[in-house]
C-alpha cells in the first residue's frame, strides 16, 4: 500500500542455474525456475532442493547462473490467481487447488501460506507450490467464494464497521457500527 | 434485507471518508472492489493515491458516483467526481462541518481556550438572568 510502509514477506525468483563447466561438457545446459521465498538465500536453496528431485545435480557440482525478482506488471489491478500446491500434511501428500483475489502473484502465495496455516497448521517447508496462473474468464473460476465476489453491480453493507477513531476503551455513547 | 435497514453499500463510485493513516480525513472513491474487506479507492482532486484498503480504515459517505464504471482510471474518476460536486456537497454536510470543529478545537492555543471559557460563561449568564427573570414574572 503505498503511504504506509507495507514490506511483502515474498518475492518472486527468477532462478536459473546449471552444473559446472567441465571437459566432456564446457557448456552445460541452464535450468530456470521461478520460486516464491522470503529472500535470496532461501530462493537459491529452493532451487537446488527442487533441481535435485528431477536432474542428477547439486549445489557443489553445481553453480546459480543469474537470480532475479520478478516484479508485478499491474500491482493496481485485482487479479483472480489459482494456485495448485503439494502439501505435506502429518499423515500424507495432498495436491490442491486454492484461488485467491489479490494484487499480485506475490500477494496471492503469501495469502496462501497465510491459509495453509490456518487450515492446516502447514509450514512454509511442507507446501511446494506448483504453478500460479491468473484466471481471465469468470466461467474458469472453480471456486464459489471467488466466484461471488465477481457478480455484476456487486454491492454489499458493512453491518458492523468498527470506526478505529475510537481510541478509548469506554464511551459514552454507545457507537454507531453501520449506516 | 430491506433497502431500510442499510442506506449505504460497498459499491462501485461509493465515496469513502478515510479515517486512518497518512489519508485520513480525505475523501475517495471506491473505484473496485477487491473482495469482503479491501477495495481499491482513488481521490484525486483530494490527494488519495491509488491503493488497496481495507473497509476497516474507512467510513462509506452517503454519496455515490453513479454510473461509474468499475476499475476507472484517475482521469475518469475524477471527471465524475466534478461533475457530482462532491467536494461541494461534503463541505456543506453537518459531517465534514462537525469535523473541523472538531479538528479547529483540537488547534486552539490556551489563549483562545480562555476566552472560549470566558464566552461560554457570558452565555450562560445571559441564560441564567432570563431564567431568574421568568421565575419572578410567575411568582408575581
Amino acid at each position: 500500500m503505498p503511504g504506509v510502509s507495507h514490506q511483502h514477506k515474498y518475492s518472486e525468483y527468477l532462478v536459473v542455474g546449471r552444473r559446472l563447466p567441465t571437459e566432456v561438457d564446457p557448456t552445460p545446459k541452464l535450468y530456470r525456475m521461478r520460486i516464491f521465498a522470503p529472500n535470496e538465500v532461501v530462493a537459491k536453496s529452493r532451487f537446488w532442493y527442487f533441481v535435485g528431485q528431477y536432474r542428477k545435480m547439486k549445489k557443489g557440482t553445481g553453480e546459480i547462473v543469474s537470480l532475479n525478482v520478478i516484479s508485478e506488471k499491474k500491482p493496481l489491478k485485482p487479479k483472480n490467481f489459482g494456485i495448485w500446491l503439494r502439501y505435506d500434511s502429518r499423515s500424507g501428500i495432498h495436491n490442491m487447488y486454492k484461488e485467491f483475489r489479490e494484487l499480485s502473484r506475490v500477494d496471492a502465495v503469501q495469502a496462501l501460506y497465510q491459509d495453509m496455516a490456518a487450515r492446516h497448521r502447514a509450514r512454509f517447508r511442507s507446501v511446494q507450490i506448483l504453478r500460479v496462473a491468473e484466471i481471465e474468464k469468470t466461467e474458469d473460476i472453480r471456486r464459489p467464494y471467488i466466484r461471488q465476489l465477481l457478480t455484476k453491480n456487486l454491492k454489499f453493507p458493512l453491518p458492523h464497521n468498527r470506526n478505529k477513531n475510537y481510541r478509548s476503551s469506554f464511551q459514552a455513547k454507545r457507537p454507531s457500527t453501520f449506516a | 434485507m430491506s433497502s431500510q435497514t442499510f442506506n449505504r453499500y460497498v459499491e462501485v463510485g461509493r465515496v469513502v471518508l478515510v479515517n486512518q493513516g497518512a489519508d485520513s480525513g480525505k475523501l475517495a472513491v471506491i473505484a473496485e472492489i477487491l473482495d469482503h474487506n479491501r477495495a481499491i479507492v482513488e481521490g484525486p482532486t483530494t490527494g488519495v493515491k491509488r491503493q488497496a484498503i481495507a473497509f476497516r480504515r474507512v467510513n462509506l459517505t452517503p454519496y455515490v458516483l453513479k454510473n461509474l464504471p468499475r476499475g476507472a482510471g484517475p482521469t475518469v474518476v475524477k471527471k465524475h467526481f466534478e461533475a457530482a460536486d462532491i467536494a461541494g456537497k461534503w463541505a456543506a454536510s453537518s459531517w465534514a462541518k462537525k469535523l473541523a470543529a472538531v479538528e479547529r478545537r483540537k488547534q486552539t492555543s490556551d489563549f483562545e481556550r480562555f476566552q472560549v471559557m470566558l464566552l461560554k460563561k457570558q452565555r450562560r449568564s445571559v441564560g441564567n438572568l432570563n431564567l431568574a427573570k421568568a421565575k419572578k414574572a410567575n411568582k408575581a
